[in-house]
């Protein structure tokens, strides 16, 4: 059998046996507890401490390949804050956040049936540009959205009667994996305008804006992945999602680590075959 | 004057931006407004834009019979679908040219534009994401070895992030006295993450930026032009 065959085999069993660790702690919850970090308990704060009826945004800039890691940051987020009475709006500096916006609230609002389009919450939908928009959202918010999703005008909705600009609002929410997204708030509206930015992303970036959580808290805690996003389920006392998919997660990296044992070895005595 | 113009718009907005941020007073404050305003404008034209050029270069792949060509069949195909669907039936909350689609509502449960979305781009995007990580794996089990220094420094780093970020992790080191718990997983992937990850991503972040406005007062002298397309 050839080298190349070998490892084409051998690709070929990771990748099955990758494929049963996943899905079987998914099929059968072994239900591990996550330890609750700085960052994300920092993030929770923000919301926890958050006055009652305050306008706060959440912003969806994030599409659905990172849907995994995201949506069940976004879910439990919206609760939380849903469950502090606080008044939300949702906008979307991607343009296929405004599903991912509307499919967080159906979930959020299955435990809050009782919130109210425009009184408790808002979706402002899909603004383009990016850190430009976030710009003139400092100045104006009713010349950036004149009107919602749903095509009410702005001065019509009722809880956006005294929200002018950015500078009214309690806190900005990034739910991002990109540009743009977390990095763009920060610049444009936590550093310009004092305005409290938090957020969640995905795994890979978290290490790229984990300096921005620093003491001048240009960023209010960050949510990093799938283990950030069962954290703050347990927070809110949630087993959603995340809590179900976190089990699977850690078989993998265990198996992972395995794979790299494994790796060593057979480097190893390939490496004493060819001395000999 | 194709270049020239251009080259002048470039030169008085940058410039015009720079003041703004130093005097951000009459004029120049109402000035950038009228700026974002043109650019938020332009942004959207560019997503039609965008549209066009990605029909008009796919058409031209498909009618040369490039190699792969059925890909690009399949991509125009799907992109004509969505557009079609979306313009005939909208989505979620807006009517489309022949209103909300009642009957096909009622037949799907959802307007067909979300129904596609929902059921097909949503799984069909996660999981070309999710096959990320059988490459990792894969990856990992063949580049991870201990050569030299820097490869075991890697190979440790990694594992202790691998094992703090998962359930598993804190679990194995929870045993831990009070005096040692710095040691304890969780805490020393945190450790890693917060100082010389955080050291590494900040050299990296003030580079970025300097890089950044070098190239941009490259483009607002005129001295780069590459933007204006062509041979200038």
């Amino acid at each position: 059998m050839s080298a190349n065959t070998n490892s084409q085999t051998e690709r070929r069993i990771i990748y099955l046996v990758l494929l049963i660790a996943v899905a079987l702690p998914l099929i059968f919850p072994i239900g591990w507890k996550t330890e609750i970090s700085g960052y994300t308990k920092l993030a929770w704060e923000l919301i926890q401490n958050t006055p009652d009826s305050s306008v706060v945004v959440f912003s969806f800039d994030y599409d659905p390949s990172t849907l995994t890691e995201i949506q069940p940051m976004a879910e439990a987020m919206l609760e939380h804050s849903f469950s502090r009475n606080q008044k939300i709006i949702a906008m979307a500096l991607w343009p296929q956040g405004v599903q991912m916006a509307d499919q967080a609230f159906t979930e959020a609002l299955k435990k809050y049936p009782d919130k109210k389009y425009g009184v408790d919450y808002v979706n402002l939908g899909y603004k383009v540009a990016g850190i430009v928009a976030i710009q003139a959202m400092g100045k104006s918010m009713p010349e950036v959205f004149p009107s919602d999703q749903r095509g009410i005008k702005y001065e019509d909705i009722p809880m956006l009667k005294k929200v002018k600009t950015l500078r009214d609002v309690a806190f900005i929410c990034s739910l991002s994996s990109g540009t743009p997204g977390i990095k763009e708030w920060v610049m444009a509206a936590r550093d310009p305008l004092g305005t409290p930015v938090t957020g969640g992303t995905t795994a890979v970036s978290a290490p790229g804006l984990l300096p921005y959580v620093n003491s001048q808290k240009q960023l209010y805690g960050l949510l990093g992945g799938l283990k950030a996003a069962s954290e703050y389920e347990t927070l809110i006392n949630k087993i959603g999602s995340a809590t179900i998919k976190m089990d699977a997660q850690s078989i993998a990296h265990l198996l992972i680590l395995v794979f790299i044992i494994i790796g060593n070895i057979k480097a190893f005595y390939n490496s004493k075959r060819s001395e000999q | 004057m194709k270049y020239k113009v251009p080259l002048i718009f470039a030169f008085v907005c940058g410039i015009l931006v720079v003041i703004s941020e130093f005097i951000p007073h009459r004029p120049f404050n109402m000035l950038i407004t009228t700026l974002q305003d043109w650019f938020m404008i332009i942004s959207g034209f560019a997503i039609i834009l965008g549209q066009i050029s990605l029909f008009q270069a796919n058409i031209k792949k498909i009618r040369g019979k490039n190699p792969d060509w059925p890909f690009y069949l399949a991509g125009l195909i799907s992109f004509s679908i969505m557009l079609i669907v979306g313009l005939f039936w909208g989505t979620q909350e807006y009517r489309g040219i022949l209103g909300h689609g009642d009957k096909i509502q009622a037949a799907i449960g959802m307007k067909p534009f979300d129904y596609l979305f929902a059921n097909a781009f949503m799984p069909l995007s996660s999981t070309m994401f999710s096959l990320l990580a059988f490459f990792i794996a894969s990856a990992a089990y063949r580049a991870f070895i201990i050569r030299s220094f820097e490869s075991n420094l890697l190979m440790i780093t990694a594992v202790i992030v691998m094992l703090g970020r998962t359930s598993f992790g804190g679990m194995l080191t929870s045993w831990l006295p009070q005096g040692l718990y710095f040691l304890h997983l969780p805490n020393l992937s945190d450790f890693i993450m917060e100082f010389p990850n955080s050291a590494a991503q900040r050299a990296i972040l003030i580079s970025a930026a300097l890089g950044i406005i070098g190239s941009s007062l490259r483009i607002i002298l005129g001295i780069e032009r590459s933007y204006l397309g062509g041979d200038k």
